[in-house]
């Protein structure tokens, strides 16, 4: 006994104890590269981006022409950079939400277990398609059939930049309206059962507004996602910096403008700085959906 | 008449589902049917000529997977460990909640961005050049909120009477993770983490500023060196190529190929995780 508590305590002991500390130590540093990687994002963002705050201007980017390189006057307007993002986006949302929502409620809701099985990772698969791959299939698909749709001359619009868009969306908004829907209490459903009301009334007048917070913030993580997403609309709006609302004329995207001209831009001059600039104002938006989104998932409880 | 119109209505929300089914569905033969005649041996296994019109992809399927590596090597120890500390250890204070905040932050930042700070800091203030390190670097960067969600979900659903028992026995916090937590919860974290993976292998955006090469038929000797990748490769062909028109089946090859490895990638996880799903059960 006594030569246990001798051998035990003053040797292995002590050691062990180190070991958990130093593992707590590891493990919390490892946690902690996520609070260093934003920050160090927020700040090369700045550092790359800040000469042109001085010189030009910031009041440069007010502008609503993009024009980087010219002879007489090179202009860097975010103004149709942000229309043609703000449209594209807009046209998505209006294509996938409703579409979303509705097949949200149909796997939730009205699908049979089996059926559900097949469906969810079915429709998953189309999340892990690599947006070049999709910009692919809409370049020699999607483009040809909005161009003989519509009679026009070219295919590479920012409704087809929509589609596509939608198309990488859905599965993002369905997965996340189905939990919405799924987190909704029985109890809810049983008593509109139980007073009367058939399956489709208790679907849209008591399960769906019960779960509309957590359908809001699907719907806002898939904005962020949509408006931050690159190669898909790089390769299909046609990339005409200009302004319009027309969904059938070519436009360009933040994103497509950042990924087509950094390559070939003079490392620290004006229009790389006004690259970095895009960058951080995508970087704001998509970042204040995002706390947004939470803040929404938060306040109705609807936090996994 | 209720009943005619409640059956109208589920009607439609089925046709709507099985719309959206069909165009996944439709996607994929498209990429199949036609990438499956561009495939053969010889695509696969060697290098391009005239610019990537002819011949095959095997610097492009080389660069992805030493991309891929690498991106594991940084993400995985760093998620994982992550995920460890915020499920074992970390209480409700400032601190922690800020690291939640700063994951939910990571997953929302744009591809894009990730390639324009990757350059910033990887490529030019680091000085490592456009090179397979600066790529995976900015990938891992990309991916670890992923890993660490998905890793922190699969050591929570281990049952607290695990943890329990083993303190009680005497074992250090440190000695009961390793020994009563970790073992159940590794194929959750290796699901989570191949997710992870076949995200990073797919992007474009990230590596199109840190680490591909346009046209490079030979393969990279060091860390520092730039290599091809398949999504550039198949960006490169599709819409800068100057034969961009009469080379479709080099695309749909390229397309398929990267398509494979991705699907290929999520099958596992989703193999794997149906298989320990049976193996622990409690």
């Amino acid at each position: 006994m006594n030569k246990l508590k001798n051998t035990f305590y003053p040797l292995t002991a002590p050691k062990l104890f180190i070991t958990d500390k130093l593992m707590r130590l590891l493990l919390m540093g490892a946690a902690s590269t996520s609070v260093l990687v934003v920050c160090l994002i927020f700040l090369f963002l700045f550092k790359e981006a800040g000469p042109f705050a001085f010189k030009p201007g910031l009041g440069k980017l007010l502008d609503s022409q993009w024009i980087p390189v010219s002879f007489q006057q090179e202009r860097f307007g975010v103004g149709s950079l942000l229309s043609g993002s703000a449209l594209v986006t807009a046209l998505a949302m209006l294509v996938t939400v409703p579409i979303s929502v509705l097949v949200a409620i149909y796997i939730a809701e009205i699908a049979r277990p089996g059926e559900r099985e097949f469906l969810k990772p079915f429709i998953e698969i189309l999340a892990s398609i690599p947006s070049v791959v999709l910009g692919f299939f809409g370049l020699l698909v999607v483009a040809p059939l909005v161009k003989a749709t519509f009679g026009l001359s070219t295919g590479l619009t920012a409704l087809t930049g929509a589609l596509l868009l939608s198309l990488m969306a859905i599965p993002t908004i369905i997965s996340l309206s189905e939990d919405a829907l799924v987190s909704v209490p029985y109890a809810l459903k049983n008593a509109s059962l139980a007073l009367g009301a058939s399956q489709l009334q208790t679907i849209f007048r008591v399960t769906l507004p019960a779960a509309l917070p957590g359908i809001v913030a699907a719907v806002m993580l898939g904005i962020g996602r949509v408006i931050g997403e690159t190669m898909a609309v790089l390769m299909v709006t046609g990339n005409a910096a200009i302004l319009t609302a027309s969904p059938l004329s070519s436009v360009r995207t933040m994103t497509a403008t950042i990924a087509a001209e950094m390559g070939e831009v003079p490392f620290g001059s004006i229009h790389y700085q006004a690259l970095f600039w895009i960058g951080i104002i995508l970087l704001v938006i998509t970042f204040a959906l995002n706390i947004v989104a939470q803040r929404v998932l938060k306040k109705y409880g609807m936090m996994k | 008449m209720n009943n005619t119109a409640d059956k109208f209505i589920l009607l439609s929300l089925r046709l709507i589902t099985y719309a959206i089914v069909l165009v996944v569905g439709y996607i994929l033969f498209d990429i199949i049917r036609n990438g499956f005649s561009a495939l053969n041996w010889q695509f696969v296994s060697s290098f391009p000529r005239r610019s990537g019109a002819a011949g095959g992809i095997f610097p492009a399927i080389v660069g992805t997977f030493y991309l891929v590596v690498g991106t594991i090597a940084v993400s995985l120890p760093l998620g994982v460990g992550g995920a460890i500390y915020l499920a074992e250890y970390a209480e409700q204070n400032r601190f922690n909640s800020l690291i939640r905040l700063a994951i939910i932050t990571l997953a929302g930042v744009p591809s894009i961005v990730f390639g324009l700070f990757g350059l910033g800091i990887f490529v030019l203030f680091f000085g490592f050049g456009p090179s397979i390190l600066a790529g995976s670097l900015t990938l891992a960067c990309m991916v670890l909120p992923t890993i660490i969600v998905a890793s922190e979900e699969s050591l929570r659903a281990v049952p607290k009477g695990f943890r329990d028992a083993s303190l009680a026995l005497g074992a250090t916090k440190w000695e009961m993770i390793r020994t009563n937590v970790l073992p159940y919860s590794l194929s959750g974290m290796i699901t989570g983490a191949i997710l992870g993976i076949g995200r990073a292998a797919g992007e474009t955006a990230p590596i199109l500023l840190t680490v591909a090469a346009f046209y490079l038929p030979r393969l990279p000797k060091s860390v520092f060196d730039q290599v091809m990748a398949l999504p550039y490769h198949l960006y490169i062909l599709a819409t800068q190529h100057p034969e961009a028109e009469r080379i479709r089946h080099m695309q749909y090859g390229t397309a398929l190929i990267l398509l494979l490895l991705v699907l290929g990638l999520s099958l596992g996880a989703i193999l794997l995780r149906t298989h320990s799903r049976k193996k622990f059960r409690w």
